[in-house]
């Protein structure tokens, strides 16, 4: 039987490549910088070793992911989890879906978001913040994407200010990024025992 | 209203001077990130040319035309230019393969299947070479959609 997981959870699953991961013990140099391995630091996933096949890629992408999910000020950190959930919801990444809806219950100290979001997916009914927030990240992840005038207006209407519709922005389109690689180049599996 | 920007400048370039000052590092760190997948050091299998067509490929189907002819005008080989139109689906089998499977990702990754990294490996493609065409064609999904919604936000401003 399959182990492959096809509904939305918040219990994060393992990923197996569909691409074999490259090898630590014959990376390159320029692998191994983008890696960030350092004697004390050897344990890195199948995922970032798969991704490690385009090392100059790896090596920009890990801080912009940072910057534009971490850095202070602007979206809070919930809501811009909210935006990578809703792109994940329409490109069915399932296990980007799990990681960062485990981390908007964290956040937000709730589970009800994100219950509904998975058992009513584009559809889901929230509060009028969170509604406004996620259905203008489920358009703009349409293709091509479909947010208009209307949308942003929306978002200003529901409280957000410039510098938080941009935030948002950034994190949905980042997670347009972020499914084409965890959805296309492997599997969620359940987790072993 | 309807200033057509050169199709040479960045793209990048209209992001930062109007809405989104507050985040210039995310938008350098973009313009980084648009080097390493456009015009890489080690492009394998893809060299930087044909990147440029697939790029304004993957913009036209996001119906961002000003972004298409910004890639476009980095397609030197004529004969490369063709994969810029939707309508054309590459000049030989692998090709096709390929061509086939960036269209998939780009406009329904959610329906795209274990099988068809399989294909692209039979085809032929290496897998160091899957991860690349996948990081460029998610780069421009995340650059198209950057792009989109901050033109959403400018008019409303207006």
């Amino acid at each position: 039987m399959s182990r492959v997981v096809h509904r939305f959870t918040r219990n994060v699953p393992d990923w197996q490549p569909r691409v074999t991961p490259v090898d630590l013990a014959k990376a390159s140099p320029e692998q191994l910088d983008a890696l960030k391995v350092t004697p004390s630091n050897t344990k890195v996933s199948d995922y970032v070793l798969v991704l490690a096949h385009d090392p100059e890629t790896l090596n920009v992408r890990s801080p912009l992911f940072n910057g534009i999910m971490y850095d202070p000020g602007g979206l809070s950190r919930a809501e811009r989890e909210l935006g990578a959930i809703g792109a994940s919801v329409v490109n069915r990444c399932i296990y980007c879906a799990a990681v960062h809806a485990a981390r908007h219950a964290q956040l937000s100290k709730d589970t009800a978001v994100t219950d509904e979001l998975f058992a009513n997916g584009e559809k889901a009914k929230l509060g009028p913040r969170d509604q406004a927030i996620f259905d203008y990240s489920v358009k703009l992840s349409q293709s091509p994407p479909a947010v208009t005038e209307a949308d942003t207006a929306r978002l200003r209407q529901a409280g957000l200010d410039e510098a938080e519709i941009v935030d948002l922005i950034l994190s949905t389109a980042l997670f347009g990024w972020a499914n084409r690689l965890m959805h296309i180049l492997g599997d969620p599996v359940r987790k072993d025992g | 209203m309807a200033q057509r920007a050169n199709p040479e400048a960045s793209p990048w370039l209209g992001a930062v001077s109007a809405a989104a000052q507050s985040r210039g590092n995310i938008f350098e760190m973009s313009r980084q990130a648009e080097n390493a997948v456009i015009a890489p050091r080690d492009p394998g299998g893809f060299p930087s040319d044909w990147r440029h067509a697939v790029a304004a490929r993957i913009a036209t189907l996001n119906a961002l035309p000003e972004l298409a002819a910004h890639y476009l005008t980095g397609v030197t080989e004529p004969a490369l230019r063709v994969l810029a139109d939707p309508a054309e689906t590459g000049r030989d089998t692998r090709e096709r393969s390929v061509i086939t499977f960036m269209d998939r990702v780009a406009t329904q990754p959610r329906a795209v299947q274990a099988e068809e990294i399989e294909g692209l490996k039979a085809a032929g493609v290496a897998e160091a070479d899957i991860v690349r065409l996948c990081e460029l064609n998610a780069f421009m999904s995340y650059q198209c959609r950057v792009l989109a919604g901050l033109a959403a936000l400018k008019g409303a401003s207006a």
